[in-house]
């Protein structure tokens, strides 16, 4: 896919001197640009990518955090809290869907049930109060499909599930609408103090700014040593998931997590906010920054895992296999801290909580970027945030609608059988303010060719679409034929 | 048709249908019912179909060898398609394009989308007529890296016939049963090469037709007893690794294609969103030999039943359920009493499950069986409450990658008051 033809505000003008420039265009970094540029500053979100929110937040287990498990006293817990709180407001007002499926640690073994009031004291220090410990009656209550063998539960009513993709480009595309300008396709390959500003030497030219915020995710470690900083590393950790059809989802209606002990995390079984169910994720730490190919042992692991949780799930048919990086370091809470000398905030060693707290963490980076001498004008003028594109099962979707398909065929018009991917969606994705640069944004914007089929029926008719950026979307390809009963007309093949 | 468009708030511009018999999907046995059903019944024959052309899956196999046993005829895919289209409008069928079922509304009741409007169409019987699609990547869990350049057939044919695209120049072809060569003719009329044919079975397994004219036409080279055990490449495949089952053996085979073949899965999403029972060996609706599923006035036909057989066979279906569809339509019952058939090892299932006694013979007087073992004259043996019922020895291969097809005759000396009737072999 040609990444040439890409809108203005995806290759913005680099020419000007920014007063900040966020580089990682994650959920972290886009969090961070916007909340900057409610201020009277002029902001670029860069990154290395094609396109936002390709990196670690794409791939992940879209859980929003209470923080009840979080290492009480840490900022991680701290933000992960707020950002929780932050977050749920702010899907609220821009449509990302968000299921409010609570959560259920499972204890399969003495060391496990020992462990569960331990765990319940820790999420009171983390300031959440609502777990309860329940005996085995209630666990296979809740979750009737699980496998044999449980000796008691921990409930977490309030974790939920999140669309972690929707999350990504509101924040993005609130940025872009705020003003800040989009810089994809730069991979930040140096960096140069001169006299007051900063000169990002990246793939795609140079960004002069005043301030850097480095929230570059697995490359953070790498910008922050450009800096001349020595004080973190990080480490890719691959998870591996699996992704169960749609039918299994009345399997499993909350989220079902291990039970933290000494011999390690176990795997999660999980709906997702699009009817699915994720069976992961395996933990392997890699020296690769790229590597989210999935492995034969990690698919084996799992599946031996899932045998034991639900052996239901297993008869299911798997839709999806994939595997996201989280950039691990080797901290143990986030390492967020500003130089005031270099004019340059780290917002770096972000695991997954960092979807949770991507909000939270942009206060605090813009807090401590104020203290450290950036100039913090409040804007009177922000745009309402914007409202996205609904990829939820639990909320109406443009091919359920009536007035809307009445009002534009285009909603009316399935592209994609499995999802039910309108053509009206995939256009309205081009026309979006961040389009996507190529099939994978497309999947992520849409949901286009993500479910059973994995292209078997719509992948040519989606890759049509794509050429033509949605351009022909309002009519289908083949004209409709609609004719009463005993009705003759020649079929478009005959014509031919 | 009788159509009115109803005006309540909360299923504003919905419009209601009310067709004797809805049919979902347009492919050979969906049409061919249609084209059956229409002159017989008073009301509307509706075909629904959400690609945006009718004809089903032969529309993109653009290559001869339909038509054969239901139409006497040796045609290409498209052609066949367009007949069994032409044949059921010319009956007085009503065939709806882009029109995708999203659920149910009752128990004879659909929801549809169209770009021209939502529907609820309330119908007297439905026949679901689905059809199958190849397991893709993920389902198969072949690890590796998500490199493009993984097709199922079914895409690839999408891409190269309906959509005249463009895929690589080296394919390497899981599976090497009748699907498999479809695909490789595909390929090479699409400029592509197939460099190798993996096959988990120790011979290949399609058609004779289809091996010596293959052989002769392409020589690729059919590696048996392997599988593509990791993809490599990315953004763009780079080559495959196979593994030999029997030695473990693995090496790379450079290729920017790979296409996965076989492996068939009903689409019976609507037949398990009703609640329908399902077959555990075939994934698709548990019928009787007159195409009922659990669900009055409910019916299913073709590759949703046996993932899958030969277009015709599927048709052949689609035109002997209309039979059944129609008696129920004139308020006939089914008859009381019925017997398990349940397939044993080395089948993986049969197809009609269920037997009773009154009812038609099953489609061509055959069940449909599907083995995991290539069995070169194998004797098929049917048990019941603990003892032998038939026997019989038949002069044809059962073999994987293909239905493998029994005398329905062998169901006489079934006891229709008895328990479940298993279907083996005998070495």
């Amino acid at each position: 896919m040609s990444t040439t033809d890409r809108n203005t505000t995806a290759n913005g003008d680099a020419s000007a001197t920014f007063d900040v420039v966020v580089i990682g265009a994650g959920i972290v970094g886009s969090a961070i640009a916007r909340k900057l540029a409610g201020h009277e500053l002029s902001v670029a979100l860069l990154d290395a990518r094609n396109d936002v929110g390709d990196g670690t937040s794409k791939a992940n287990t879209a859980i929003l955090h209470t923080g009840f498990d979080a290492k009480p006293g840490t900022l991680e817990s701290r933000l992960v809290r707020e950002g929780y709180h932050l977050l749920s407001d702010y899907a609220e007002r821009t449509g990302i869907p968000i299921e409010r499926t609570g959560a259920l640690l499972v204890a399969w073994n003495d060391e496990e049930l020992e462990a569960l009031p331990g765990l319940k004291e820790k999420a009171e220090r983390n300031g959440y109060d609502r777990t309860e410990i329940v005996g085995p009656a209630e666990v296979y209550r809740q979750v009737p499909h699980l496998g044999e063998g449980a000796l008691g539960g921990l409930t977490v009513p309030d974790e939920s599930v999140i669309c972690t993709w929707t999350t990504n480009l509101a924040l993005a595309t609130d940025a872009v609408r705020r003003g800040v300008t989009l810089l994809l396709n730069r991979r930040v390959e140096a960096v140069e103090e001169r006299g007051g500003t900063t000169v990002l030497r990246t793939t795609g030219g140079d960004v002069t700014t005043r301030w850097v915020v480095n929230a570059a995710g697995l490359g953070s470690d790498v910008i922050d040593r450009m800096f001349g900083h020595d004080r973190f590393t990080v480490t890719p950790r691959r998870g591996e998931l699996l992704v169960y059809d749609k039918l299994a989802r009345p399997l499993a209606d909350r989220i079902i997590l291990p039970v933290p002990t000494s011999r390690g995390k176990g795997v999660l079984i999980s709906p997702t906010v699009y009817g699915n169910v994720l069976l992961g994720p395996t933990a392997e730490d890699l020296t690769d920054r790229t590597d989210t190919g999935t492995s034969e042992k990690g698919i084996a692991f799992l599946l031996e895992k899932g045998r034991k949780l639900m052996p239901e799930l297993l008869e299911e048919e798997v839709t999806a296999t994939y595997a996201g990086l989280r950039a691990a370091s080797d901290h143990s809470d986030y390492v967020i801290d500003a130089d005031a000398r270099r004019r340059y905030v780290l917002a770096g060693g972000i695991r997954s909580t960092g979807l949770t707290a991507g909000i939270a963490i942009a206060e605090y980076v813009a807090g401590l970027a104020g203290e450290a001498g950036l100039e913090l004008v409040p804007r009177e003028d922000l745009p309402e945030p914007p409202r996205m594109p609904n990829l939820g099962e639990a909320f109406p979707r443009p091919y359920q609608d009536a007035a809307r398909i009445a009002a534009d065929p285009a909603y009316g018009r399935v592209v994609c059988f499995c999802e039910r991917v309108t053509a009206g969606e995939i256009r309205d994705a081009f026309r979006s303010p961040i389009p996507p640069a190529g099939l994978e944004g497309l999947r992520r914007r849409t949901r286009a060719m993500n479910g059973r089929c994995q292209g078997f029926f719509c992948g040519a008719e989606v890759g049509r679409l794509m050429e033509s950026r949605g351009a022909d979307a309002c009519g289908p390809r083949v004209p409709h034929e609609n004719r009463e009963h005993g009705g003759e007309r020649r079929s478009p093949e005959a014509r031919r | 048709m009788s159509t009115d468009t109803d005006t309540t708030p909360a299923s504003a511009g919905v419009t209601t249908l009310t067709p004797a018999v809805v049919i979902v999907g347009a492919g050979p046995s969906g049409l061919s019912a249609a084209r059956e059903l229409a002159p017989r019944v008073g009301g509307e024959v509706l075909v629904l179909d959400r690609e945006s052309t009718a004809g089903g899956i032969p529309r993109h196999s653009d290559h001869p060898g339909y038509g054969i046993r239901d139409m006497r005829r040796f045609m290409s895919g498209p052609a066949y398609a367009r007949r069994l289209v032409e044949q059921a409008r010319a009956a007085g069928a009503t065939i709806r394009t882009n029109a995708t079922v999203t659920g149910w509304a009752g128990e004879r009741t659909l929801e549809v989308t169209t770009p021209q409007g939502r529907l609820r169409v309330e119908a007297g019987a439905v026949v679901l007529a689905t059809g199958a699609r190849e397991r893709p990547r993920p389902g198969r869990l072949i690890p590796g890296d998500r490199g493009r350049g993984v097709y199922t057939t079914g895409h690839l044919q999408n891409i190269v016939h309906l959509q005249h695209g463009k895929v690589g120049r080296r394919a390497v072809i899981a599976g090497a049963e009748l699907v498999s060569w479809s695909a490789a003719l595909t390929l090479r009329e699409a400029g592509c090469a197939t460099v190798l044919m993996t096959t988990e079975y120790p011979r290949p397994d399609s058609y004779a037709l289809f091996n010596i004219g293959g052989r002769a036409f392409f020589r690729p080279r059919i590696a048996t007893r392997t599988r593509v055990s990791r993809i490599i490449g990315k953004p763009d495949l780079r080559a495959v690794e196979i593994e030999n089952l029997d030695t473990g053996a693995r090496r790379i085979v450079e290729c920017d294609t790979l296409v996965l073949t076989g492996d068939w899965i009903p689409d019976h999403e609507l037949a398990r969103a009703a609640g329908i029972t399902l077959d555990p060996g075939t994934k698709g609706p548990l019928v009787d030999s007159a195409f009922r599923t659990d669900r009055p006035g409910v019916f299913a036909v073709g590759n949703l039943l046996h993932p899958v057989d030969t277009a015709d066979i599927a048709a052949i279906d689609g035109a002997r359920a209309a039979r059944s569809v129609l008696a129920w339509l004139n308020g006939g019952s089914t008859p009381d009493g019925q017997v398990r058939l349940v397939a044993e090892a080395p089948f993986r299932w049969v197809t009609p499950e269920v037997i009773r006694r009154g009812d038609p013979a099953p489609a061509r007087r055959r069940l449909l069986l599907w083995s995991d073992r290539f069995i070169p004259f194998p004797r098929v043996v049917l048990r019941q409450d603990g003892k032998v019922v038939a026997r019989k020895r038949l002069w044809w291969p059962a073999s994987p990658g293909r239905v493998f097809r029994v005398p329905s005759i062998m169901l006489t000396s079934v006891n229709p008051q008895g328990g479940p009737v298993s279907i083996g072999v005998e070495d």
